[in-house]
């Protein structure tokens, strides 16, 4: 199976979808540049042709708009945003249109679009290149919602994304896109709605999203060698949630420890954390814990940041607070101490 | 303008108005539960367009859409049982006045949001436009829209890659309660504005049905021989309140007086006795006219109210093209 970056299976993934069906159109700023959003989108235009892979003007929300139409018309358009942050810009189409078309016209018809916004962090992104808001997109009735993580999910989600007869907001970490992973070729396909057991444990379940649940990876190894067994889940999909694999595991564990990129107040972690109260009560040990982004916006200064994400060995110290033991993380820190607001040595910017 | 042509003119017009003027008698019964705005006095840009359009033409509206969902053929029992929020509905009780739906003859739907379906005609446009062929996309947008950021970007695209869009703004002065001056400075006209984003634009009185025609199938012409989008404005005037079945012209937003010389110029009766003068059309074709259209309206009101509500389920159904099942869970 090729290796390739979580880009790189964008790529292929659009590459395929455009191949497949002519109803397919990539668009947004950037997508026909020299650098190809990030090399998501690299060259398409070359190989289906400037009416089907295009540039746009730098009006979100009319472009969304306008996908809505396409959509409607037959067409699978696929909206690109380098940061979540400018499709803000957009949310009246995406709210009250996108989400709502296929109910609010009785199921006439469905609004199959798919919106990409890159999440940005680090290298002095600041307040407003760096908003992971799934969850305001996860409280929207009519939307489907993923983030994957690993690369081969980034591929098959996006496909089924795009033949999704419903609209789907993709979002994509920008410190995803350099990881890299074994990638199925073709039409490879991820279902909506389920999640992804990347660690099999019985002594704490953890639930993460995205970027996240790569910081958890690292904590839950690391545990390895000290007895604990974590159960690590990667949601993929904020709407809808995997619920039956989530439940199952807290059933076994009796503890869970949920991670998000998005702000504490209101997230997805509270939505997990509510849910599961109310439905494995009796099944809790401890009462869950969530690890998210604090209530302030991203700073800029690298002196601003350093403390303000969450890193694996903040993961394992969570853990061993849920199993009331201690847990040595303090050769985690220093293994992953490279500088703090960057993906890896190899990024220098600009963003 | 042949006597066929002038005679579905006239009709359509009569048409809109005694749908709209039995919602107005009717609404006070508390039977149609939904805020609704009433197209009386504006009848002819939508009966003018609807004449132009062909059925393969697609057509997106606003709030106030019963006129273009009507004219543009969508069908008047389903829109008449929306109303009423009957699952006989044209969108099965989910969306009532504001969200009419009748694909069958290309509208493909009206919208509550200002400027919120203007994108959706450019992006229905864009996909014509891939497809090929000479169809066109009107988008019915009031004055307001011209003051909206999503028009702007929208007609901007629109432009850019000359698609077939019609925008055809009906100017009746008033955003709800607030009249031109605050919304436009002094001296600056809305073609004006269409024109400086790169919009074909026109304009005339939209009380003259047959000059409303005129420049309409011009726009039409122009986009269809591929000279990109066209802004048409047509100046008329709502007669009723902004929303509901009442005149509302005693609470001070405009005066008695320009809403008394608005109605002296009332679109219908200004082509009715043109046409008769003409001879197009005689005393007995209007009866009868009439009486077929009183009776197709009252048809469709008793099929309105016989109609069955829908399933209480069905507030949680619909959401997805196919249903999440543990979506219809959670939401219980």
């Amino acid at each position: 199976m090729p290796v390739m970056s979580y880009a790189a299976a964008i790529r292929d993934a659009l590459d395929v979808a455009l191949a497949r069906d002519p109803g397919v159109i990539v668009y947004g700023l950037g997508v026909t540049d020299p650098k190809g959003v990030f090399g998501t989108t690299l060259n398409l235009h070359q190989t289906f042709g400037p009416a089907r892979v295009f540039d746009m003007p730098t009006s979100e929300n009319a472009m969304t708009g306008i996908g809505v139409g396409a959509a409607l018309g037959g067409l699978r358009p696929v909206l690109t945003h380098q940061r979540l942050d400018f499709a803000l810009l957009s949310l009246d189409q995406i709210v009250n249109n996108a989400a709502k078309w296929h109910f609010m016209f009785g199921g006439r018809r469905s609004v199959p679009l798919t919106i990409r916004m890159i999440i940005g962090r680090g290298w002095g992104q600041g307040p407003t290149h760096s908003q992971s808001l799934q969850a305001w997109f996860g409280h929207i009735p009519g939307l489907k919602v993923v983030m994957p993580t690993t690369a081969a999910d980034a591929k098959g989600l996006l496909l089924e994304s795009i033949f999704d007869d419903d609209p789907v907001i993709f979002l994509e970490h920008r410190w995803l896109h350099n990881m890299t992973g074994e990638v199925p070729g073709g039409d490879h396909r991820v279902a909506i709605g389920s999640a992804s057991r990347l660690r099999a444990g019985g002594d704490v379940t953890i639930a993460a999203l995205s970027l996240m649940t790569v910081e958890a990876l690292h904590a839950v190894d690391h545990l390895a060698g000290q007895g604990i067994a974590c159960d690590l889940i990667d949601l993929r999909s904020v709407r809808p949630i995997d619920w039956p694999v989530i439940e199952a595991s807290v059933r076994r564990t009796g503890r869970l420890l949920v991670l998000d990129t998005g702000y504490t107040t209101g997230g997805v972690a509270a939505e997990i954390v509510t849910h599961v109260v109310e439905s494995c009560w009796s099944d809790l040990r401890v009462s869950p814990q969530r690890l998210a982004m604090p209530d302030s916006p991203e700073s800029t200064s690298p002196a601003l940041t350093e403390s303000y994400h969450v890193r694996a060995a903040d993961i394992a110290a969570a853990v061993g607070s849920l199993l009331g033991r201690p847990v040595e993380t303090a050769s985690l820190a220093a293994a992953r101490r490279h500088p703090h607001d960057v993906p890896g040595d190899w990024f220098k910017g600009p963003f | 303008m042949r006597a066929d042509l002038s005679q579905r003119l006239l009709r359509d017009m009569i048409r809109i108005r005694a749908v709209e003027e039995t919602i107005a008698a009717r609404y006070g019964e508390g039977k149609m539960r939904c805020p609704t705005h009433l197209s009386i006095g504006q009848e002819a840009p939508a009966a003018a367009a609807a004449a132009v359009l062909r059925p393969t033409d697609l057509a997106v509206s606003g709030h106030r859409a019963h006129a273009h969902y009507l004219a543009k053929g969508g069908d008047l029992p389903a829109m008449i049982a929306e109303i009423y929020g009957k699952a006989t509905g044209c969108a099965r009780g989910k969306g009532g006045s504001m969200h009419l739906i009748d694909e069958r003859v290309g509208f493909m739907g009206s919208t509550a949001i200002v400027g919120g379906t203007v994108p959706v005609g450019v992006g229905l446009a864009l996909a014509r436009a891939l497809a090929g062929g000479d169809d066109i996309v009107c988008v019915f947008m009031g004055d307001a829209v011209v003051e909206t950021g999503v028009f702007f970007e929208a007609a901007n695209f629109a432009v850019v890659r000359r698609l077939p869009v019609l925008f055809l703004c009906e100017n009746n002065l008033y955003s709800v309660y607030s009249p031109l001056s605050v919304r436009q400075p002094p001296g600056r006209s809305l073609q004006s504005v269409a024109a400086g984003l790169g919009l074909a634009a026109s304009g005339g009185d939209g009380n003259d049905v047959r000059a409303a025609y005129g420049l309409i199938a011009a726009a039409a012409d122009r986009l269809r021989s591929g000279n990109g989008p066209q802004f048409v404005e047509l100046a008329t005037y709502r007669w009723r309140e902004h929303c509901g079945p009442h005149y509302d012209n005693d609470i001070g937003y405009r005066s008695i007086e320009e809403f008394e010389a608005w109605r002296r110029d009332d679109p219908i009766v200004r082509f009715r006795e043109a046409l008769l003068a003409e001879g197009t059309i005689d005393g007995a074709w209007l009866e009868a006219t009439e009486a077929a259209l009183a009776a197709e309206v009252l048809a469709a009101f008793a099929f309105a109210e016989a109609s069955p509500f829908p399933e209480p389920e069905q507030a949680f159904r619909g959401l997805y093209a196919k249903p999440l099942g543990r979506e219809a869970v959670s939401c219980r």
